[in-house]
């Protein structure tokens, strides 16, 4: 098995990264139900995951001025979401369906700790060769 | 940590619908004020929300967005104007001035007020629950 300390934990790290990332996107939502004009916005987990498999296409910097260019997991872009329902002052949060996100995004968070503990344990058996 | 910026964002959000609650009560409190002239009359009042933009994540993207109480403005609608010449507040045409304030519509705006605010503390609890199973990772 070719494990290097980077591929350690494999798709569970960025996985955390994206559900918290997301919990905060979902949070704003819900904070702004009752702000006129409001969109709501959210990631997208299909796109993400594609963008964990590709080789990161990070520009290379051959010079001391150039801007450093972030290619972690997290430069996965936000889209606004279509609105079941449109409402007078253009505010499109539905409260109702943003907390059963919210909810079954800490679902998954608390999967990716539990996938994490687990490899952490594994590991940690490994090295004492129990 | 993203899930700390959750802390801040359900906090602005407690803090403008308890501004508006406020509101409310100074509203109901006020809905049965009379006065002798127009320009002393109580007037409702309304806050107007908007976001916070925070740059939380980098340069370009703009995830983290609180609200804020960017100001409160009185209604103007009209105000109730009743013909009551044996009240004391009566001016010299035998009129009184009530209100603007609708009672039935600030019910309404109380119970999205306390409903948003209850929701957001709900966030902030799952978001505490999260950072305390982070923290336990590897125990």
């Amino acid at each position: 098995m070719a494990t290097t300390i980077n591929t350690l934990f494999g798709v569970h790290e960025h996985a955390l990264k994206f559900r918290s990332q997301r919990a905060e996107v979902l949070a704003s939502n819900m904070a702004n139900a009752d702000t006129p004009g409001y969109k709501a916005r959210d990631f997208d987990f299909k796109s993400a995951l594609k963008q964990l498999g590709e080789p990161a296409r990070q520009l290379k910097v051959s010079h001391a001025k150039h801007f450093s260019t972030n290619s972690s997991a997290s430069s996965v872009s936000l889209s606004y979401r279509v609105p079941t329902s449109a409402s007078l002052d253009g505010n499109t949060v539905d409260a109702q369906s943003e907390q059963a996100r919210y909810a079954q995004n800490a679902l998954d968070y608390q999967t990716s700790i539990r996938f994490l503990d687990g490899k952490i344990s594994g590991y940690l058996s490994a090295l004492r060769g129990e | 940590m993203s899930l700390y910026n959750i802390f801040d964002i359900a906090g602005s959000a407690m803090s403008s619908q308890t501004t508006r609650l406020n509101l409310v009560a100074s509203n109901l409190a006020n809905a049965d004020t009379v006065s002798s002239s127009t320009n002393q009359t109580y007037r409702s009042r309304q806050p107007i929300f908007a976001t916070v933009l925070q740059d939380t994540m980098g340069k370009s993207q703009i995830a983290s967005k609180g609200v804020k109480v960017l100001g409160v403005v009185e209604s103007q609608a009209p105000l109730r104007e009743e013909y009551a010449p044996q009240h004391p507040m009566a001016n010299e045409d035998g009129y009184i001035f009530k209100p603007n304030v609708n009672v039935v519509e600030e019910m309404a705006n109380m119970m999205s007020a306390s409903r948003t605010y209850q929701n957001n503390v709900e966030i902030l609890n799952t978001a505490k629950q999260l950072l305390q199973q982070t923290l336990k990772i590897g125990q």
